[in-house]
Order: structure tokens, then C-alpha cells, then sequence
């Protein structure tokens, strides 16, 4: 996995999505899901092209159950957009990359 | 300018990843459009990136997972040199030689790619019922993949819409999660095959309301239940689900390719003489595309590897 690329937890996400002063992308994803698999080449992508305008993380749902459901994440891959610690955007299921950065463009 | 290739293959499951396989090996470098990320089974490794354990692909005695599987057969092609590329074709025209093929705008003037050889392996998407809320509540409740979201349904009841093996497939594993999966299909007996009705029938969570069709997805913000409508009696009734999962059936992923090969009455491509050749001289197809009777991983590989076959021989006695 890229460096660009951060891990969040249960216990972390509150210091890193609330604090951020650029937006955050986060993944709610599983090791059993196909699809997140698919989105992972595609968000190492944009983290790389968008480095410090976009902060994009990863985070385990079978991990960390309290952030899955304080969202009422219902399928994954679930991509959420926090601006100010506030969810702006929410995308479900696996997306070209095209079309991610066209639902995310105006927080970039 | 647009690049020319001896073999395209567009499509990345199975059958086209055996195809690129074989074509490698063949020395014939071919160029294969994968597909874009989506949920809904036209993506890179095709349908069985929505699925969990494969245990009837020969090969693998404990089973496999099948994105597993899929990364494998990728691993497979990329080794011989074919090459994978994520996008998504728009359109194509065989009226030309070489074929002709366009990623992106549809109508720009200029194609992607030429193929003198073109094998089609676009594979099938699970169909949706078309009941009102369907669109609007996947991804709070209704999903297009168990193996994604059974998960989030955990002690909660589930309804499965479906008769055939893909729907006792679904109900069979969301009993690892759900309280209670119940089995909603149109007539009084299951299209199934013996083994998954019997597993399904033995499984204490799993029930059944026979004769019954979803007329309606109930739920304001999330999916609370379902409008179940009786086939004989006309009667509707409602039973409470939280998740929603449909498995009707499936349909080919042939839009592509209308006014361009010859397709069967349900949209499937026709093929001719037990081969993988089409309508049009030169564009083979393989897989599920063409193939409405089988749908199997193997026999999809099966006629991936036929395709392969067909397009080299066709390239040779043309001596390209």
C-alpha cells in the first residue's frame, strides 16, 4: 500500500477526519469485498495526483464497527467525503475513477 | 493515431482473461479492455468479483474466493505479456477492417484502437426487479451484492428474490449473518440445482414464500420491509426485512454490440457452428455473452480458450 494512502480506526478517526483543515476521503472497506479491492488501485491514483488538497484513508469495518455504524454504512466499498469533519459527499459501491473525481471535483 | 493490434479482447472475466491468456502464449500481444470499477459485474474480473467461495472450479480442492480466483487468471495473462488495460469500451464498428474501437466519447472521430482479430467477452449483470425504492434504497438495504453487504445485517431478517442457484447461493450465505432469509420466488418450486435446493432446504434460517413476487420496497431512509404480491391468489401481504438482496437472473452485456452482431432474440450473442465465431468474420465471442445455458466459470474459461483458438487459426490462414 502507497504512504499516500492513510489507515483509520475506531480510535483515530475522530483526531484525523474532525482535525484535518483539507477535506477527507474515507473507504470503508473489508479484505472480503471484491469491488473494494478494485477501488484501491483507483484511490491510490487521486491520492498521489491530489497530494495536499485531498487527505484519503482507509478504514477496516470489520475493525471498527463504531465509525461503520455512527455513518450507517449499509455496503461497502462506501466512500464518504468530510469537510470539517462533516460528511459532505457519500458514494456507494465501486466507481471509475472518472466519475469519483467528477463527485468529489468540488472539494479538490 | 489509434493503436493497431492483431487481438482485442474486451472483457475481463473468465473467458476473456483465458483468451488473453492463450493469445499471449500465442505470441499475439494482445490488448485487453478490462472494464471500469462498478458494483453491478460488468468490472475488471467480471462477476465473480461479487462472489465469495467457488467450489466447483476444478483445480482448487478446498475452493477459492472468487476475486482470488480472478486475480490469479490476471496474474496468468499479464505474465505472457498481454496487456490490461482499466477502461471501458464505447463503442465499436466491424463494418471496417480493422475493427474499430472507441474508450471514451463514442462520437469522436477517431477510434481508440484497431483490431484485426476482435473477440468479445463482455460477460452478463445481474438484473434488477424494477420495483418502486429499488434504485433509490441500494446501498440502504437493497444490494446488488450479498457477499458485499450481508455483513451489515447481522441478527437482522433478510429477503433474497430468486429461484436459481445464484439466489440460493446468496440465501445460503447471508444465513452466516441474518436472524432470518427469506426466500422470495414467483413459483412453487425452485429452478435450482439438486445439491443448492437441498442445502437451501435443510438450512433452518432460510424460508420461503412461494408463489409471491416484490411488488414494492417499503422504507423511508432505509429498507423496512416488502410488498409481496401472490402469484395465485392476487393477495398482497407485507413481511419485515432490514436487507433486500435480488437474484433474478441475468441479462448479457450485448448493448454494445447491437447493429453490430447478429443477437439472439434475449439480447445473447450468436455464435455458429459449436465455435466461438459471429455473425461478422473476424469477431469471435466467448463467455457469458453468448452462452444463456451454462454460465459457468469453467465453461466460460472453456469458451475463452475456444475464442483464443478461433482468432489464431482465422489470423494464420490470413497470414497475419
Amino acid at each position: 500500500m502507497s504512504e499516500k494512502i492513510e489507515t483509520f480506526t475506531d480510535a483515530t478517526f475522530d483526531e484525523n477526519v474532525k482535525a484535518s483543515d483539507v477535506p477527507v476521503l474515507v473507504d470503508f472497506w473489508a479484505e472480503w469485498c471484491g469491488p473494494c479491492k478494485m477501488i484501491s488501485p483507483v484511490l491510490e491514483e487521486i491520492a498521489q495526483e491530489h497530494e495536499g488538497k485531498i487527505r484519503i484513508g482507509k478504514l477496516n469495518i470489520d475493525d471498527n464497527l463504531d465509525v461503520t455504524r455512527r455513518f450507517d454504512v449499509m455496503s461497502i466499498p462506501t466512500l464518504i467525503l468530510f469537510k470539517d469533519g462533516e460528511p459532505q459527499v457519500r458514494l456507494i459501491g465501486a466507481k471509475p475513477k472518472g466519475q469519483l473525481l467528477e463527485e468529489i471535483s468540488a472539494y479538490l | 493515431m489509434p493503436e493497431r493490434r492483431k487481438v482485442v479482447i474486451i472483457g475481463s472475466g473468465p473467458a476473456g482473461l483465458t483468451a488473453a491468456l492463450y493469445t499471449a502464449r500465442a505470441q499475439l500481444a494482445p490488448l485487453v479492455f478490462e472494464g471500469e470499477p462498478s458494483s453491478t459485474s460488468d468490472q475488471p474480473g467480471g462477476q465473480l468479483m461479487l462472489t465469495t467461495d467457488v467450489e466447483n472450479y476444478p483445480g482448487f480442492v478446498d475452493g477459492i474466493m472468487g476475486p482470488e480466483l480472478m486475480g490469479i487468471m490476471r496474474a496468468q495473462a499479464l505474465r505472457f505479456d498481454a496487456e490490461l488495460r482499466t477502461a471501458k469500451v464505447s463503442r465499436i464498428d466491424v463494418t471496417p477492417r480493422p475493427f474499430e474501437l472507441w474508450v471514451g466519447d463514442p462520437a469522436a472521430e477517431e477510434p481508440t484502437a484497431l483490431a484485426d482479430a476482435l473477440i468479445v467477452a463482455t460477460g452478463a449483470r445481474a438484473l434488477m426487479l424494477g420495483v418502486p425504492n429499488e434504485d433509490r434504497l441500494i446501498g440502504y438495504g437493497v444490494s446488488t451484492c450479498a457477499t458485499c453487504d450481508g455483513f451489515f445485517f447481522r441478527e437482522q431478517p433478510v429477503a433474497v428474490s430468486g429461484g436459481g442457484d445464484s439466489a440460493m447461493e446468496e440465501a445460503i450465505f447471508l444465513t452466516r449473518f441474518a436472524s432470518k432469509v427469506t426466500v422470495v420466488h414467483r413459483r412453487d418450486e425452485l429452478r435450482a440445482s439438486k445439491i443448492m435446493q437441498e442445502r437451501a432446504f435443510a438450512n433452518p434460517k432460510i424460508e420461503f414464500a412461494w408463489n409471491s413476487t416484490v411488488s414494492e420496497i417499503l422504507g423511508d431512509t432505509k429498507v423496512s420491509g416488502l410488498r409481496l404480491q401472490n402469484t395465485v391468489s392476487g393477495d398482497a401481504s407485507e413481511i419485515a426485512v432490514n436487507g433486500f438482496f435480488v437474484a433474478i437472473g441475468h441479462e448479457p452485456n450485448s448493448a454494445l454490440l447491437k447493429g453490430q452482431l447478429e443477437l439472439e432474440a434475449n439480447g445473447y450473442v450468436k455464435t455458429f457452428d459449436g465455435t466461438t465465431r459471429t455473425s461478422v468474420d473476424g469477431v469471435f465471442a466467448c463467455g457469458d455473452v453468448q452462452d444463456h445455458y451454462y454460465r459457468q466459470a469453467i465453461t466460460s474459461a472453456g469458451s475463452g480458450c475456444m475464442a483464443a483458438i478461433d482468432a489464431e487459426r482465422w489470423l494464420e490462414e490470413r497470414g497475419q
